[in-house]
């Protein structure tokens, strides 16, 4: 029968369309796994490197690292973690908004910007605004290592050392949990007073130092603003195949409906054809 | 019974190794050290090299670090191992080459147009007509 032969093949077009998206579900669910399990291996690196960082500024209060110091702001830099593929919701939009703002509000406030991109999309939707981006990292993978973006905190230190830009900021998603990302902005340099000078309790002692306090302190302060950089690209990664899920989770879902609604009304014009066929013959026979 | 220190080898980016040990032998940048427990605190880099740790008199681990730093206390060593081996010239060529990849993206936008660059497009006319509706609705 030739009824609606256009709406069987729109039908099956898009069961086929359901099927990619439900594997690619399947793939971002067991990915997410992964990478989630990356994320929490990161975590005490950091805290490690914060606590002796912590202690060994409190047992040097003469010696001033240039990264613990404030200085007026004129310029910043700033690192946005994107994902290198789309097809994850809101995921990177979300990011660029909110980086958005806060580009705005530091234009208004006269203060120029620099920005380093990791992730395809960052550099991609940069580029495009013509912002001033100095550096950029991308095709990272599931698992990144840190030397990929080794390189890309190298120049953004470079510059904070040669007094060109003031302050340094990274800004990623945050993995809230499955269904939830949201994005956040930390603040890498200066390093933030409150989270160093605070006092340690408990009765005051010191390392011993070997080769120099001073020399330990400069090595930590880099190796910290890495971790923490790194850090929010591996959590940034965890949101992607979490954002992921949940958008081809809803794409099949609505491809479901749209293929019930579609088989009723298929039904349906079958039903009216077959009845006015039928009509057709009684007219006919009633005729002769 | 023999006294144990706490060890935790960690780099940035995954726990290495969590346990006890009798002693921990660390290549210190100083030439090599060995930590038994209750050894005063201690902070010192170190080279790349290999870190041995003695579970028991049967039982010995070996790691392979390529630089990093040790920490000391006197019940837990800890080792925050780089997961590469660093030096200022690999970290400079990396930097470089970071550079290079922005400049090549900014001037790339000439030839084809990215599918990135197609989307923040899209991004912004999405919120012109937005915009534009408020608009509307507020003069309507």
């Amino acid at each position: 029968m030739a009824v609606g032969k256009e709406i069987r093949t729109k039908i099956a077009s898009i069961k086929n369309t359901q099927k990619i998206t439900r594997a690619m579900e399947k793939i971002a669910a067991s990915r997410m796994r992964k990478t989630k399990d990356r994320m929490q291996a990161t975590r005490p690196y950091s805290k490690k490197i914060a606590r002796i960082i912590k202690h060994l500024a409190h047992a040097n209060p003469e010696y001033k690292h240039s990264f613990l110091i404030k200085r007026d702001v004129k310029r910043v830099g700033i690192i946005v973690v994107s994902s290198d593929k789309g097809l994850c919701g809101g995921l990177n939009s979300n990011v660029f908004r909110k980086t958005l703002t806060h580009l705005s509000q530091w234009e208004k406030e006269g203060i120029d910007v620099d920005i380093a991109t990791i992730g395809g999309k960052a550099a991609g939707f940069f580029s495009n605004l013509k912002a001033n981006v100095v550096a950029s990292s991308a095709k990272l993978g599931d698992a990144p290592h840190i030397q990929d973006i080794v390189g890309l905190i190298r120049i953004m230190l470079d510059s904070y050392n040669a007094g060109h830009i003031d302050e340094l900021y990274v800004i990623n998603n945050e993995f809230v949990n499955t269904m939830t990302q949201k994005p956040i902005i930390q603040q890498l340099l200066p390093v933030i007073a409150c989270e160093i000078h605070t006092t340690l309790s408990g009765r005051h002692w010191d390392y011993i130092y070997e080769p120099d306090a001073k020399d330990i302190l400069d090595h930590l302060l880099i190796r910290y603003v890495e971790s923490i950089v790194y850090q929010g690209l591996v959590e940034n990664n965890a949101c992607e195949q979490a954002a992921r899920m949940v958008a081809m989770k809803s794409a099949s879902d609505n491809a479901g409906n749209l293929i019930s609604e579609l088989q009723l009304i298929y039904n349906k014009a079958r039903q009216a054809a077959i009845t006015q066929e039928i009509s057709e013959i009684v007219a006919g026979a009633a005729a002769v | 019974m023999t006294m144990i220190v706490h060890v935790d080898i960690v780099s940035a980016e995954e726990e290495i190794y969590s346990g006890r040990a009798e002693m921990v032998f660390a290549p210190a940048e100083m030439g090599e050290v060995g930590i038994t427990p209750r050894h005063a605190p201690l902070i010192t880099k170190l080279k790349p090299g290999e870190v041995r740790v003695k579970i028991d008199n049967n039982e010995t681990l070996h790691f392979y670090i390529s630089g990093g730093l040790l920490e000391v206390q006197p019940h837990m060593v800890i080792i925050l191992a780089d997961t590469a081996i660093r030096s200022k010239d690999i970290d400079e060529a990396a930097a470089l080459q970071a550079k290079a990849r922005a400049e090549e993206a900014l001037q790339d936008k000439s030839g084809k147009l990215d599918y990135a660059q197609a989307q923040a497009q899209l991004a912004q006319a999405v919120m012109q007509l937005k915009a534009l509706d408020k608009l509307r609705k507020r003069g309507g």
